[in-house]
């Protein structure tokens, strides 16, 4: 029996492995634990030089546990409601022990998450994982940066500052210039026509109710995608694999590569502890919807490429507005991207080189315009 | 990548790993552990939210008295008028954002910057100051006397 | 009347056909025919309806006859006549009394605004304007010449040239005029003066209209300079603190015995800057050295004086400063920061309390300030300390998580056997 094959380790005289497989024996004379331990530790990565590659997926992992832990402190103390919200944050940022650490560590989580998302997203991309048979991992895993980026929206209202008041304002306004049902959507975002304490409560729900009960389903889907089908290895090692069989590389997960990824939520952790005492975030002033917009009202980075866009079109482009179009061309681009591994197999070859193409745009596109969207003033 | 592990390993090598990485794990694992802990101890102060703050405590005040207090980010004027009634106000005089005072000789809050004059209820009277001043409900919970904002509708 | 001569027949037939055309113009409540051709009419005898249905009296439902005399429901120079009253151009030394004929009467001004005073004209008698102008002085300001005539708004709407955003240059194109006040024995530099002062600066730039214009001191319709004795009275009426303390102290006695007009000596009357202490500094800008010797006593106070305001004005910058650090190393001092308008509010009460020139009272004040500064420091001070504690947790627990992360190193290395790939 698998329970019993620690036992060797047990006489070694390291008191940890031996508790370890005093509880191991326990739960394996109640459980068939073969069925469930058994894949996992037959599980192996594939070890190359794109092999660091691997480890983004298990950041992203990382980060959004340490979001749902640091986000259940917050919410310990957190008032959602337009009277209230401001100064409770500022009271965890002043008053409550160790609050200014675990306000900042999700702050900065938020955006490091949502950075390594668009990194393990653009890492499959170019290490083309999204072949067949990994299609539908690709499309909850596209579903999942939709949902981390609707977290960061609906997040950076929650503390209720002018900046975050009026971004709002500002993204959502942009939401209700969709054709037909934009309206609507902007109505059901706001939680009426404008921006309200409504629209906090609302937000508040979003954020810690629908999207983390989505969120969760879909990253058990993904997860257990991708324990299914095992890692992919980009096709350039693929095919020097085939030929030479004996120069194929693979690295048992446990303990091998799980060692090397708690070294590297290690390091991300130090970094985040790092960002958030040296770099704290921000309180801002309280938001006054009275008040008039300041100037150089802006989204967080993550939106800024689609808003620098919307900026920069001109009003008119001949007979549709301006800013219609850009929405519809970036809901167009968004589908069609959701939908990428379908075209990764048309007219032999073709589409392999237009999906590179469309990586390479679409990472220099959103790198250009973001970096435009700060410098220009 | 078989584990090799030859009858004799260097013991002293693997004391040292295993302190390493048992003392790091337990040392880091405390220093997170503990903010955490430290956090869930709610605050001597409570937060009462950003619309409500304790102004004072019953006998604080005389009749005729008046305290500054914060509310929010700005002063507040609370005074108990001569009949024992307490009443709450913004301190912020709405001419140049001096903080204004109760003026127990001429029952009447006054600012003095420009002598501007407000009666009990912030309403303007004379002088430079061209809106009343913004005023706050208040309740006595026990034997604290708490000013909120006015709700709206 | 000669204009009708030297405009010959086209201008006649165009105006016969004008008055066939519009007939009785519907204006108002009253038929006003004479702007029938008035208003096509050249200056000066040019008013258009335009104009005069943006006065305020024909608002009411007064006509040109209400002030002209004449028949205003006949059309043509019929309108003109002499046995309706028509009194023609009323002259400058007949514009008093014409309005006064209905607004100094009360009963009358009732039926219209009973709140407005009826006693304009008892008051500009007794002023500069009214009393030069009994004397025969037709240059001097009668009504119209700040009111306007014919286009007259109520002294709200702010179009009006006697609203308090207008006064200054209405009262500005006589009295800046140099050639016009020829003759006059007073200066002509106060609108330029004024412009520069920190009341003009309130009152056209932020828009408080509460701030002091040329009528807030030296009244309207009564106008007159305040005079030496009551200047202080007339800033008083805002600066209620100086005034307290300058009607106890020293200089009182002493200015009103040189007959000298109190707040002026120091800030001026007209171009009255925004005070610094530079005013107390041995310097240009510096006001008690007009008087006081170097060396005397009084120089050497004020010298005192200037020392310890400028030590709290250090502090209270330095606390500033500190703060500011504070906040943008991301340390929440706003507590700290409603205290630091409290150490401001008693930086500024020290210079108020200088009107008093008692330095046993700025002492006090500056203490009290200095006690307030350093508590803000303090608070400045602890929130970087507090910093510092941070930063040192965060190297411990870095250098935990740097220990964990070589142990895991070494531990793969070991389970492996050899360097660890990747």
């Amino acid at each position: 029996m698998c329970a019993r094959t620690r036992s060797s380790s047990a006489e070694s005289g390291r008191p940890e492995l031996r508790l370890f497989a005093s509880v191991r024996n326990w739960v394996g004379d109640r459980f068939h634990l073969s069925d469930i331990i058994g894949p996992l530790e037959k599980k192996t990565v594939p070890v190359h030089k794109l092999s660091y590659w691997y480890f983004l997926g298990g950041i992203t992992l990382f980060l959004f546990m340490i979001q749902v832990c640091t986000g259940i402190l917050l919410l310990l103390y957190y008032h959602p409601g337009a009277n209230e919200a401001f100064e409770s944050v500022q009271y965890i940022m002043t008053r409550v022990q160790f609050g200014w650490l675990i306000r900042s560590i999700h702050s900065w989580a938020a955006n490091l998450m949502i950075f390594t998302a668009f990194a393990h997203m653009f890492s499959v991309v170019f290490l083309r994982a999204y072949r067949k048979p990994r299609e539908l991992t690709w499309i909850s895993g596209m579903l999942l940066l939709f949902l981390a980026m609707g977290f960061g929206f609906s997040g950076y209202l929650l503390p209720w500052n002018t900046l975050a008041f009026f971004a709002t304002k500002v993204g959502t306004e942009i939401t209700g210039q969709v054709p037909v049902v934009g309206h609507s959507m902007m109505v059901f975002l706001r939680g009426g026509e404008e921006v309200t304490g409504a629209t906090l409560t609302r937000f508040f729900g979003f954020h810690v109710a629908v999207l983390p009960g989505l969120t969760t389903l879909l990253i058990l889907v993904h997860i257990l995608l991708v324990q299914y089908f095992g890692m992919s290895v980009p096709p350039g090692v693929e095919v020097r694999w085939k030929a030479a069989p004996a120069e194929a590389r693979q690295m048992k997960f446990f303990p091998n590569f799980f060692l090397r990824e708690l070294m590297a939520w290690y390091i991300a952790l130090g970094v985040l502890g790092a960002l958030a005492a040296i770099l704290p975030w921000e309180l801002g002033t309280k938001a006054d919807p009275f008040a008039p917009a300041p100037a150089g009202i802006r989204p967080e980075w993550y939106f800024m490429f689609m808003f620098q866009t919307l900026k920069k079109i001109p009003a008119k482009v001949w007979f549709l507005d301006g800013e219609v179009l850009g929405i519809l061309v970036f809901g167009a681009a968004g589908a069609l991207w959701l939908l990428l591994p379908f075209f990764d197999s048309l007219g032999r070859g073709r589409g392999r080189k237009l999906l590179m193409g469309a990586g390479i745009f679409a990472l220099s596109y959103i790198l250009a315009m973001t970096i435009y969207g700060y410098m220009a003033k | 990548m078989e584990t090799k592990e030859p009858a004799v390993i260097q013991p002293l090598r693997r004391r040292v790993v295993g302190t390493l990485l048992g003392g790091g794990l337990f040392a880091s694992i405390v220093s997170a552990i503990y903010p955490v802990l430290r956090y869930l101890i709610p605050p001597p102060v409570a937060d009462l939210g950003g619309d409500e703050v304790v102004a004072a405590k019953l006998g604080d005040l005389k009749p005729n008295g008046s305290k500054i207090f914060r509310f929010g980010t700005r002063p507040a004027l609370l005074l108990m008028t001569a009949e024992g009634e307490y009443r709450a106000l913004s301190a912020v005089c709405t001419h140049l954002s001096c903080t204004v005072q109760y003026r127990n000789d001429l029952h009447q809050i006054w600012c003095a910057c420009h002598n501007g004059l407000y009666d009990l209820a912030g309403r303007n009277l004379s002088g430079p100051p061209p809106r009343p001043l913004e005023t706050y409900q208040v309740h006595v919970r026990a034997d604290e006397i708490v000013v909120s904002r006015k709700r709206e509708a | 009347m000669d204009t009708w001569r030297n405009n010959g027949l086209p201008r006649t037939l165009f105006l016969l056909l004008v008055m066939c055309a519009c007939g009785r113009t519907a204006f108002a409540q009253a038929q006003n025919t004479c702007l029938d051709c008035h208003g096509v009419l050249d200056p000066p005898l040019q008013v258009t309806e335009q104009q005069f249905s943006s006065d305020i009296h024909s608002q009411k439902g007064l006509t040109c006859a209400s002030c002209h005399g004449g028949d205003p429901t006949v059309a043509g120079p019929d309108a003109m006549s002499k046995t309706a009253g028509f009194r023609g151009k009323i002259e400058r030394k007949q514009v008093p009394d014409l309005c006064g004929r209905c607004h100094s009467d009360t009963a009358f001004m009732r039926k219209y605004n009973p709140s407005l005073r009826t006693d304009q004209l008892s008051q500009y008698k007794t002023s500069v304007h009214g009393k030069l102008f009994a004397q025969g002085d037709t240059k001097v300001a009668v009504c119209i010449d700040c009111h306007g005539v014919h286009g007259l708004r109520p002294a709200s709407d702010t179009r009006s040239k006697v609203h308090p955003l207008n006064i200054a240059e209405t009262c500005s194109r006589c009295h800046a005029d140099a050639a016009y006040m020829k003759g006059y024995s007073i200066p002509t530099d106060q609108f330029a003066q004024y412009s520069t002062s920190v009341h003009h600066d309130a009152l056209a730039v932020r828009g408080d209209l509460s701030a002091p214009t040329c009528t807030t001191c030296h009244g309207n319709h009564g106008a007159a300079p305040p005079g030496v004795d009551s200047v202080q009275n007339v800033c008083s009426k805002c600066h209620v603190f100086q005034d307290q303390m300058y009607e106890k102290s020293t200089h009182r006695a002493a200015f009103q015995s040189a007959g000298l007009p109190g707040c002026v000596v120091c800030h001026g009357n007209h171009g009255i800057s925004h005070p610094t202490d530079a005013k107390l500094s041995p310097g240009p800008q510096a006001v008690c050295m007009q008087c006081h010797k170097p060396g005397d006593v009084c120089d050497r106070t004020r010298a005192d004086i200037l020392t310890e305001l400028t030590q709290l004005d250090d502090a209270v910058k330095n606390a500033h400063n500190v703060l500011g650090l504070a906040e943008s190393s991301g340390m929440e001092v706003s507590q700290a920061r409603l205290d630091e308008d409290q150490a401001r509010d008693a930086l500024t009460k020290a210079r108020v309390t200088i009107h008093s020139f008692r330095k046993d009272l700025i002492d006090q004040d500056i203490q009290e300030g200095l006690k307030l500064a350093a508590k803000n420091l303090q608070a400045g001070n602890s929130a970087l300390a507090e910093r510092d504690y941070r930063r040192k947790g965060l190297g411990f627990a870095l250098i935990f998580i740097l220990i964990t992360v070589l142990g895991l190193s070494l531990y793969i290395r070991q389970i492996e056997g050899r360097a660890p790939k990747p």
